[in-house]
């Protein structure tokens, strides 16, 4: 999905929804500037069985010609994913300075 | 078509005839009976809609909360203890400005364990943003649901239907149930402009920065202050319908009345009886049921108490250290506007009856005082 993170400047009460709605999909919105860890996929080892995509809890791994990718944009560094690998080829590495 | 039901039934069938979409609830007595039926109409396919079984309360608004952002007309009743374990989703339900309608089972808080009635639950959510509607009948509480419906999705706020454990709850009633076809053209179909959508994703409920958390607070007072004046107009446009008529408050005798009585729930119908039974001796007694606690009706209240030289409310419930919660409600209203002697007395906690007797003798007591010499009375308390 294309980003489109154009800034959107409110300036009164009456333009705003009557509830916290964001104007677009959470696409535009990355989320993962606070993680400590990031999961490196060796992909060697990987047997293309979809569970680490299946237990991400924020989508953030992307299914690519077969292949899990993994969105740095939206991913926290949780670890479920290497947790959940059944052939342990998701290392989580210290994010560096 | 008229029919004997218990003040359960009357909120199932008021939720059917409003065709809601989704029910999601968890059995608590005196709730009970209200899914029961529910889940039986569900399951015969009389209504369309999906039942959902939860494992608790907060589940359960949970999933009405998820029902209704999605744009379906979700429903739930609970009592006490359950409601109080919504409380954190009660507050999202109205932050969100979803329109679900959920009847509340006036039930006593526990400890001590108790099934009865009294107002503490519903009042204890007083500032959570839901309207709260007081029945006094079983006709009132199937036609509230059907109007809170209404009012709820023009403004988008949630309503709470709230009625006497036991004492409406499990008493049956003659109840008119409207014809469907009514009903539906009273009642149009929910169709919610925000709803979540596959093809146009939104976040709801995002971090908001001190910037604009307090725009949407202002907002949701603002629909609220819209809300009062659409329950007045949906009260005409029920009558015209439905030929019955409920305004946010209802006065009784009070024009000319020296002391009035203000009540609500069916303690309210137990004051119109002793009202009747003191006019015939002469004694000048009106009776002033709230009907709304929000979005509370400041000009009605104001208005009906004009003429009053003593205004006695009869709170069940309590705010402990201070008022029962109505007459906190009611002085705050009069304050500035009326300098009427204000009475509270706290009657009829945990279920207990509260008899004409009960306020004839409240009457006795008012009138031998010029002004309270205390902030509240108790009421036939053992001591």
């Amino acid at each position: 999905m294309a980003k489109d993170r154009t800034k959107i400047d409110f300036q009164k009460l009456e333009e705003l929804p009557p509830m916290v709605q964001s104007l677009r999909s959470m696409a535009a919105n990355p989320t993962g500037s606070w993680r400590n860890l990031k999961p490196v996929i060796d992909l060697a080892n990987c047997i293309h069985c979809t569970i680490c995509w299946k237990f991400c809890p924020d989508a953030a791994i992307d299914w690519v010609d077969d292949n899990p990718v993994i969105n740095l944009d939206f991913c926290k560094g949780c670890g479920i994913c290497a947790e959940e690998c059944p052939k342990k080829c998701i290392e989580m590495v210290k994010e560096g300075k | 078509m008229k029919k004997v039901m218990m003040g359960n039934h009357a909120i199932s069938h008021g939720a059917t005839l409003s065709r809601v979409q989704v029910i999601a609830a968890y059995p608590i007595t005196p709730q009970t009976q209200v899914v029961e039926l529910l889940s039986e109409i569900v399951a015969d396919q009389k209504l369309k809609a999906e039942f959902i079984k939860v494992e608790s309360e907060h589940s359960a608004m949970a999933a009405c909360i998820g029902a209704s952002s999605a744009g379906a007309r979700a429903f739930t009743a609970t009592s006490a203890q359950g409601l109080a374990l919504m409380h954190e989703l009660l507050h999202w339900a109205a932050g969100a400005r979803l329109p679900i309608v959920m009847a509340d089972i006036n039930r006593a808080m526990a400890p001590p364990w108790t099934i009865w009635t009294d107002q503490n639950d519903s009042l204890s959510q007083r500032d959570t943003g839901w309207m709260q509607f007081y029945c006094q009948s079983n006709q009132e509480v199937l036609d509230s649901v059907i109007m809170a419906y209404k009012v709820a999705e023009k403004v988008l706020m949630p309503v709470m239907i709230v009625l006497d454990a036991f004492s409406l709850s499990h008493t049956y009633e003659i109840v008119d149930l409207p014809d469907q076809a009514l009903v539906d053209t009273y009642l149009p179909p929910f169709d919610y402009k925000y709803k979540l959508n596959v093809n146009d994703p939104h976040t709801y409920g995002g971090l908001t920065t001190p910037d604009w958390y307090m725009e949407f607070r202002v907002k949701m007072q603002e629909a609220m202050e819209q809300a009062l004046g659409i329950i007045k107009k949906e009260a005409v446009e029920f009558e015209k319908t439905f030929g019955r008529r409920y305004d946010p408050v209802e006065p009784y005798m009070v024009d000319d009345a020296d002391i009035v009585l203000v009540t609500s729930g069916t303690a309210a119908s137990t004051a119109r009886f002793a009202v009747d039974q003191m006019r015939k001796k002469g004694k000048k007694v009106g009776n002033l049921r709230m009907r709304l606690l929000r979005p509370f009706p400041f000009a009605d209240v104001r208005e009906h108490l004009k003429n009053a030289r003593k205004v006695v409310i009869v709170d069940r419930n309590i705010s402990y250290g201070y008022h029962g919660i109505w007459a906190q409600e009611v002085k705050s209203a009069l304050y500035g506007h009326s300098k009427v002697p204000v009475f509270n007395f706290i009657a009829g906690l945990g279920g207990r009856d509260i008899f004409p007797e009960t306020y004839i003798d409240i009457v006795n007591q008012v009138k031998k005082m010029k002004k309270p010499d205390q902030e509240l009375y108790w009421v036939e308390v053992k001591r």
